[in-house]
């Protein structure tokens, strides 16, 4: 057991200590301090979180569809909310241009009615993101819910509880940490999001170059760049994520 | 009895030395045929051949792949297309390949700089850019400086990749100064976004706008020719094909695919 385990932490390790080990350490200092670096971290972590915040509003509700309720269908319904998950994220990309794209079925009539589009738009890049993201929350969601006993909402109910008031007051304090667990995931994947942003986004600087597009593009022009780029980002993640997963996640 | 069995004897050795003289015959018939098809068509090539191109290579080049295929029936060639730039940071990066196509001198002397390059960069075309419209130009873009409206959205080519400093370039010769709405990664990616709608205009190669001409049309501009892009090609060090990367860049610069690239828009070198 011990030997496969230590290959597969080594394997996941060891890009990220080459990364380390290429990095230009001498000249790191006024290279992260160049104003771009800033300006695309500054939109990574705004439009991650945004993102988080629209699977919130949109997931919990989705996985509690799911995981409470029965309909025909269900499990085909199920099949199509992890859908993103397999898909190639620019074929994603794709198909949101084709959906909310300017000649896109409900983008042509957001700009002929509203004058208002979403691709090339920070709207756009947290669009991409919590398309590609959302799974991870509702999977994580609905599995929490699944654990979680029903009978307490049935005696909330019992006791006049109406379904929403069950449902704040009862059930989500019960799946707290698989609700946590599930949008630390899908911020996690958000802030990684390359093919449906630039795809679906495009790539300008401060307004839709996220941290992924400055490092794939910094990587056309100078290697030291990209590598210090993804150096600031595998930082703050790592930063973030293990803040996150001890204080709310309740990991032992 | 006896006769009989010497007979038999006497017929089988006809047999084996006839048998063993045809053999003889086509062995001896074999390398002179494949000797004078090599004489005649320079060193036949054999093997896998991998050409990493810049994107706006990639109709024309996968046509010459074809016809060199044709000629050495033994050889086979794979292509790698993408932003010349990134091609260029993978060879540096150890990337095996046998041949690079950029399609800018900066890029290329992003691997020769390396000293990933066996032999000097040969520029074998160059292209200029047009405005690439959507099919019918439905918002009437004739001049470089329309682009500057702000009604118009425009996508350019990031300044990473040669197309990108062309479109600066040819900008910066008209005076003109375009805010687009995005910095494609490559010109393909322009191009895209033109042919789904999402821009009105983008600056791409004629030869680009030439190969998508069911979607786009391309709007030729004077001041490219302040921009025009020349396209060198070399055979890689670390090649392990090193005589068919040698052959596929001898090849490239033949009349023959030269007529492909000709009517594929770009111009001679």
């Amino acid at each position: 057991m011990a030997i496969p385990a230590i290959a597969g932490l080594a394997f996941l390790v060891l890009p990220l200590a080459g990364l380390l080990i290429r990095a230009p350490w001498t000249t790191l200092p006024e290279r992260l301090t160049e104003p771009g670096i800033l300006a695309a971290l500054r939109l990574s972590l705004l439009t991650a979180t945004l993102a988080t915040i629209v699977c919130l509003i949109l997931g919990v509700p989705l996985a509690w569809l799911l995981a409470r309720t029965t309909f025909p269908g269900r499990r085909f319904v199920r099949a199509l909310v992890t859908v993103p998950l397999v898909l190639p994220p620019v074929v994603g990309g794709v198909a949101l241009l084709l959906v909310f794209g300017r000649r896109g079925l409900v983008g042509e009539w957001l700009d002929t009615t509203f004058g208002f589009t979403l691709p090339f738009t920070t709207t756009g890049v947290v669009v991409a993101e919590a398309f590609v993201a959302m799974p991870f929350l509702v999977i994580s969601v609905e599995g929490a819910l699944r654990g979680a006993d029903s009978r307490f909402e049935e005696a909330a109910a019992t006791l006049g509880a109406s379904r929403w008031t069950a449902f704040r007051r009862v059930t989500l304090p019960l799946i707290a940490p698989g609700v946590a667990a599930g949008a630390v995931l899908c911020w996690a994947r958000a802030l990684g999001e390359f093919g449906a942003t630039i795809t679906f986004a495009g790539n300008f600087p401060g307004r839709t170059q996220t941290m992924p597009l400055a490092v794939y593009l910094a990587l056309e022009q100078d290697l030291d760049a990209a590598i210090v780029l993804s150096l600031v980002l595998l930082v703050v993640s790592v930063v973030i994520l293990a803040t996150m997963r001890d204080k709310w996640v309740g990991v032992p | 009895m006896k006769k009989t069995f010497l007979t038999a004897v006497a017929l089988a050795a006809v047999l084996v030395t006839t048998g063993c003289s045809s053999g003889s015959d086509d062995e001896s018939a074999a390398p002179t045929s494949s000797g004078s098809a090599a004489a005649g068509a320079g060193a036949a090539t054999t093997g896998k051949v991998t050409v990493l191109a810049a994107a706006s290579l990639t109709e024309s080049f996968d046509k010459i792949g074809t016809l060199f295929e044709q000629l050495n029936p033994s050889a086979e060639v794979t292509f790698s297309y993408g932003g010349s730039s990134g091609l260029a940071t993978q060879i540096t990066s150890g990337a095996p390949a046998d041949v690079f196509a950029s399609a800018s001198p900066a890029t290329m002397k992003t691997v020769t700089d390396a000293g990933d390059n066996s032999g000097e960069p040969v520029t074998f075309v160059k292209n200029q850019l047009v405005i690439a419209v959507p099919k019918g130009n439905p918002k009437g873009i004739t001049s470089l400086a329309a682009l500057a409206k702000p009604e118009f959205k425009v996508a350019l080519c990031a300044d990473a990749v040669p197309c990108g400093a062309a479109a600066k370039k040819a900008l910066a010769a008209g005076g003109v100064t375009v805010k687009p709405v995005t910095l494609e990664q490559d010109v393909k990616s322009a191009l895209a976004k033109v042919k789904l709608g999402e821009v009105d205009a983008a600056l791409v190669y004629r030869t680009d706008a030439k190969a998508a001409t069911a979607d786009v049309d391309g709007v030729e501009f004077p001041e490219s020719a302040q921009a025009i892009n020349d396209y060198p090609i070399v055979a890689l060090k670390d090649a392990t094909n090193p005589s068919g990367a040698s052959a596929f860049v001898a090849f490239v610069q033949t009349p023959q695919a030269q007529q492909v690239l000709a009517d594929a828009g770009f111009q001679k070198p």
